[in-house]
């Protein structure tokens, strides 16, 4: 029992010196083993009083249990080192930039019809598509501009033979709409257009988008509410806007929408014309077979590129269809 | 129309400064586009006579002239050649100052002193004629302040009319409308009829009624067209922005511009026996006025004489029967032409007159004869000459009827949102110059005046109540009606979707023109016939695109000038294809890549992007969208004849996929390699709504084989074979290895291409024995060593 008490003190100092978990593991068998030196005193017992082994017992299993403890409390220091020495190996310079595929970017004229989209979109109106090679009779005819309306003047129109067109608006899309199916309606009508201009402030084709909504009961006020409300809604801003009297042939009352953009060197408020709307004219109720004194409807139409100039502060129009990158990798 | 503020003024004149003018008739619905002052700024002009003018001793072409400012007389030396004594000219005095600050002081020419400056018309922003001194009437007032002198405190104001206010087209029909605006009354010149001093008339036979149902002509004798317009006239004109010709012509641009009555004057000796109003003959020929000669057709009505047509009724007049300074007797011709007759004919000719803008828009069918004794007043006053009777051939049924319109008080209150008082829509409405021709517990019978064509139905009415009321005075409500919900099928992904995704992946959206170069066009596309414009704005935007490549190519061309290596493309939009008769208007979606695959970065990057680079993503878009798609060796003309991929779904045609045949690219001029892809939309849009199955919970088995197959094998027929003997529990087979290359060697294997292969095992109720999972792998070995020649690499 005199080397009991050495042993604990080797073993002790054995598992102090261990300096990594191969070596301590080394220090366990030898002491705790089946054939450790500690395990191995229990063999001494035989040789003692059955009144004296409880006790002998006893010392023999504090002593591995003193033995033991050391162990783990090193096995944990020594795991913690380990992984405090794996971290630190393991750190990188998370200031270097990431790998990878780069975002690409959506054309600011479709960002810009998004927007429109899901505005109209939440009060309810559907998105209607049309073609864009028309024939005379959607463009013009159904919208009430014959052959001889000098509104044709306005529209310089692309042909590829007499009856047939490039579409100069979107309205076109609405008279489709309103022959295919029955009032009431609310729709847009986004996408390409063409009119055979090209200077500094036209391209020949751009993009608009037309609203429609027929009801029974709807009057140029609700047409107000829904002008100025998607405008401040588009710009985020609580920005002035006025209705001033204006000419279309699809529609009567007719108007422009101008909206507050700064001031002149006056002081007085400066308007920028955005938007054309007023209430269905009867003729395009009738070509449609809608009854004019049942329904009435409002339209409205913006061209969307204007509006992206106006929120992005894009200057040229002719950027949107360059495509350059330098351009386009400014609207993702 | 540009006008002069003045001119308006003398008609009507609201306590308003320009601008609030200008605010208001732009808010009535007549867009003012801009203005600017009648001259140029300058100070110290005033009128001056010139009391002698001598040669100047050293210089040919100057003049030394003895000016008077009333009180004092000053040396002037002038270069101008129509400096002579007598004159009343502007004298820009000694401390004048000329537009753009041009300081006048003392000065020495060639020798002679010289104070002070005779102006030219060009030098005081008046006009361009620099061609010589401006010269003033006789009765001008030595001394006074020229700008008083001309009333130059005036501005021209340009508006911008619409087609409907064709009453708006003249001095007097503008202050008409500013008179309703402000509730003032006109101040018009009194028109006179002028009596006859003879009775020689105009032989006038009007053969079209339907396009002339007016016409009136009256002779005037003895005139003296040498006779110049007085400076008030031609400034009334310059104010308006129409050059000064002669005293004919000055009249008739007068009286359009005053009355909105177009009109013309021929030289009678030129009239080959009387006029005939008639519609063209075939292949007759006219020189008109601005020189061109044109070939009419039979739509176009004419002004003929007994012999040829002599002017484009209501466009344009003829050369050889225009007046000169020779013309001793004219015909004036003052007529309503139908606006439907006139339409689109000036354009057809390639012409666009006052005359013919005023006519297709509809004159006022009442004015024609007060405009004519106008004009012979004013002609008479500085021509001289001696008027006769006017001849009038008025065809009384072709004339525009009045008409009633009826207005419902309800109507009215449904349409603009507000019941508007009863005695304010009267008001309205009488001031507008609209007859109330009965009153009723519901609304109106009205009438419109001879100068409001436009207004024909209840809507005018509406609107023209809306208008003066004022649109922005209108209340503001929400709409409302039912709001349905809308079917929105899920399997179906909107094109968002895929912009997004595209995005997500590295693409910038690109939108090119629909229209494209016919030699792109061709290059990319030669199978199909890009549908010509008959009015291209250019060559290079002249075909309908039948393949988006031919914009996004043209784009990465834009781009690689612009030090763009890299560039990722994608566009959606239609392609226009015909087929037989009929134009196929497809929704396409397609995508061009050059350059690295991935941006270049501290690892690699540098790799350029293949063909399987966009494979897989475009794998990864049909798995998003719910497709299968087959990827098949095909041909496409634009495409590597060895690098492309025709894309199938359930057997059908769906898009392509490949790089850029090199020669094509040689052709466009492009850098690198471009591999492209192009969809048919509605092709691939819808896919499935899941719909859950139950999944194995026990082990799957994978087991991998390397074989060498020849270099015409397809990985597909591999995969076909393999999959067909592997039995019903294969889960999944992938290559991961692919290799073709010498060290493979003909000693090895007939092929000379190696491919590692995975199988994945699983079965649903149960694992695998070991001695299944060998027996099926052994299967699938031997059938590709018999079905595909395909030998295991050891």
């Amino acid at each position: 029992m005199e080397n009991l008490k050495q042993l604990v003190q080797d073993g002790l100092a054995a598992v102090a010196n261990a300096d990594n978990l191969q070596a301590l593991d080394h220090i366990r068998v030898e002491y705790l083993g089946k054939k450790g030196a500690i395990t191995q005193q229990a063999k001494t017992l035989g040789k003692l009083s059955s009144e004296e082994r409880p006790a002998a017992g006893q010392k023999i299993n504090d002593a591995k249990g003193q033995v033991e403890q050391a162990i783990n409390a090193r096995r944990s220091d020594l795991e913690r080192i380990a992984i405090e020495a794996k971290l630190a190996r393991e750190s990188i310079d998370v200031t270097l930039p990431g790998r990878g595929q780069e975002l690409g970017g959506l054309h600011p004229v479709t960002r810009t019809l998004q927007r429109i989209e899901d505005f109209f979109a939440s009060a309810g109106y559907s998105v209607e598509q049309g073609p864009e090679i028309e024939d005379d009779y959607h463009n013009f005819e159904a919208l009430n501009i014959p052959g001889h309306h000098p509104a044709r003047a306005m529209h310089d129109t692309f042909y590829f033979n007499p009856g047939t067109l490039l579409r100069t608006h979107t309205s076109p899309v609405q008279i489709r709409t309103m022959e295919a199916g029955k009032p009431p309606f609310r729709m847009i009508c986004p996408g390409r257009v063409y009119r055979c201009d090209s200077d500094m402030t036209h391209t020949p084709m751009f993009h608009q988008v037309e609203g429609l909504l027929i009801e029974k009961n709807v009057s140029f006020a609700d047409l107000k509410s829904t002008v100025e409300a998607f405008l401040r809604v588009f710009f985020e801003r609580d920005l002035k806007v006025r209705f001033r009297p204006s000419y279309f042939p699809f529609t009567e009352p007719s108007a422009e929408v101008d909206i507050e953009w700064g001031r002149e060197t006056d002081g007085s408020i400066k308007w920028l014309e955005v938007m054309g709307c007023g209430m269905v004219h009867p003729k395009v109720f009738e070509h449609c077979g809608i009854d004019a004194e049942e329904y009435r409807g409002f339209a409205f139409g913006m061209g969307v590129e204007r509006l992206a100039m106006l929120r992005y502060g894009v200057n040229d129009l002719r950027m949107f269809f360059e495509n350059d990158l330098r351009f386009l990798r400014q609207f993702r | 129309m540009k006008f002069s503020e003045q001119w308006l003024r003398e008609w009507v004149n609201p306590a308003l400064s320009s601008q609030q003018l200008m605010d208001q008739i732009t808010m009535a619905g007549l867009e003012v586009d801009g203005f600017e002052p009648v001259a140029g700024k300058f100070t110290g002009i005033i009128v001056g006579e010139v009391l002698s003018v001598e040669a100047h001793p050293d210089a040919d072409k100057l003049r030394v002239c003895q000016v008077s400012n009333g009180s004092t007389q000053v040396q002037v030396v002038c270069g101008a050649p129509n400096v002579r004594t007598g004159i009343k000219v502007p004298f820009a005095e000694l401390g004048a100052v000329l537009p753009g600050d041009f300081n006048i002081k003392k000065a020495k020419l060639r020798g002679q002193p010289s104070v002070g400056m005779l102006c030219s018309g060009a030098e005081l922003g008046l006009s361009e004629n620099h061609d010589g001194i401006l010269e003033l009437p006789a009765n001008a007032p030595v001394g006074t302040s020229f700008a008083d002198y001309l009333q130059l405190n005036d501005i021209t104001i340009d508006v911008d009319l619409t087609p409907n206010r064709a009453d708006c087209l003249s001095i007097k029909g503008l202050a008409r409308e500013v008179g309703v605006l402000n509730s003032l009354p006109l101040n018009a010149p009194s028109i006179q009829k002028v009596a006859a001093t003879h009775s020689d008339v105009p032989d006038v036979r009007v053969e079209a009624p339907a396009g002339c149902p007016r016409y009136l002509g009256r002779i005037l004798r003895n005139v003296d067209l040498t006779a110049q317009s007085p400076l008030w006239l031609q400034e009334k004109l310059r104010r308006s922005g129409i050059r000064s010709i002669d005293a004919a012509v000055d009249v008739t641009n007068y009286i359009l511009l005053e009355q909105g009555q177009p009109m013309h004057a021929f030289d009678r000796a030129e009239i080959d026996g009387g006029i005939v109003v008639r519609m063209a003959r075939p292949e007759e020929k006219l020189v008109l006025l601005d020189g061109q000669e044109v070939t009419l057709t039979e739509q176009t009505l004419v002004i003929a004489d007994h012999s040829k047509p002599i002017a484009i009724a209501g466009v344009m007049g003829g050369e050889h029967s225009g007046v000169s300074p020779k013309t001793r007797d004219l015909v004036l011709e003052s007529a309503y032409f139908d606006p439907i007759t006139l339409a689109g004919k000036a354009r057809h000719y390639g012409l666009h007159t006052d005359a013919s803008h005023r006519f297709e828009r509809g004159v006022d069918y009442n004015l024609a004869r007060d405009a004519l004794e106008r004009a012979t007043e004013l002609l008479v006053s500085i021509v001289g000459g001696e008027p006769g009777e006017i001849v009038d051939v008025t065809s009384t049924e072709h004339l525009p009827k009045p008409i009633s319109i009826v207005l419902r008080e309800k109507r009215l209150a449904d349409v603009l949102g507000l019941a508007i008082a009863n005695a304010k829509v009267e008001d309205i409405l009488t001031r507008l110059g609209l007859a109330i021709e009965e009153k009723s517990g519901s609304g109106w019978k009205v009438s419109a005046p001879s100068f409001r064509p436009d207004i024909t139905i209840e809507e005018d009415l509406i609107e023209e109540v809306g208008r003066i009321y004022g649109y922005n005075n209108l209340p503001v409500t929400e709409p409302t009606g039912s709001l349905g919900l809308r079917p929105k099928a899920e399997d179906t992904r909107p094109l968002s979707a895929i912009r997004n995704y595209f995005v997500a992946n590295g693409y910038q959206e690109a939108i090119t023109y629909s229209f494209v170069d016919p030699k792109i066009q061709e290059l990319v596309d030669p199978q199909n016939e890009g549908i010509a414009l008959a009015n291209p704005i250019s060559a290079d935007l002249s075909v309908m695109r039948t393949t988006l490549w031919s914009g996004l190519l043209k784009t990465v061309a834009h781009n690689q000038n612009r030090q763009q290596p890299r560039i990722r493309l994608f566009e959606s939009g239609l392609r226009f294809v015909k087929e037989g008769e009929r134009i196929l208007q497809q929704p396409m979606l397609a995508g061009v890549v050059t350059g690295n695959q991935n941006p270049e970065n501290w690892v690699n990057g540098r790799r350029h992007a293949d063909f399987f680079d966009v494979k897989g993503e475009l794998e990864s878009l049909f798995r998003l969208l719910g497709v299968t798609v087959e990827f098949r060796t095909g041909k496409h003309p634009a495409l590597h004849p060895g690098q492309t991929a025709e894309l199938l779904r359930d057997g059908q045609p769906v898009g392509w996929l490949g790089t850029l045949h090199p020669q094509v690219q040689k052709n466009l001029e492009l850098n690198g390699t471009v591999i492209m892809f192009e969809l048919f939309l509605n092709s691939i849009v819808t896919g499935y709504v899941p719909n859950f199955k139950d999944f194995s919970k026990f082990p799957e088995v994978r087991r991998d084989l390397a074989i060498i197959i020849g270099s015409d094998v397809k990985f597909a027929d591999v995969e076909r074979v393999a999959t067909h003997h592997a039995g019903e529990h294969l889960n999944a087979l992938r290559a991961f290895d692919v290799y073709q290359g010498e060290s493979l060697g003909k000693g090895e294997s007939e092929g000379n291409r190696s491919l590692a292969l995975s199988l994945f095992w699983q079965h649903p109720q149960r694992t695998l024995t070991e001695d299944e999972v060998h027996g099926l792998f052994n299967g699938v070995i031997e059938a590709l060593k018999a079905e595909l020649g395909a030998t295991l690499r050891s």
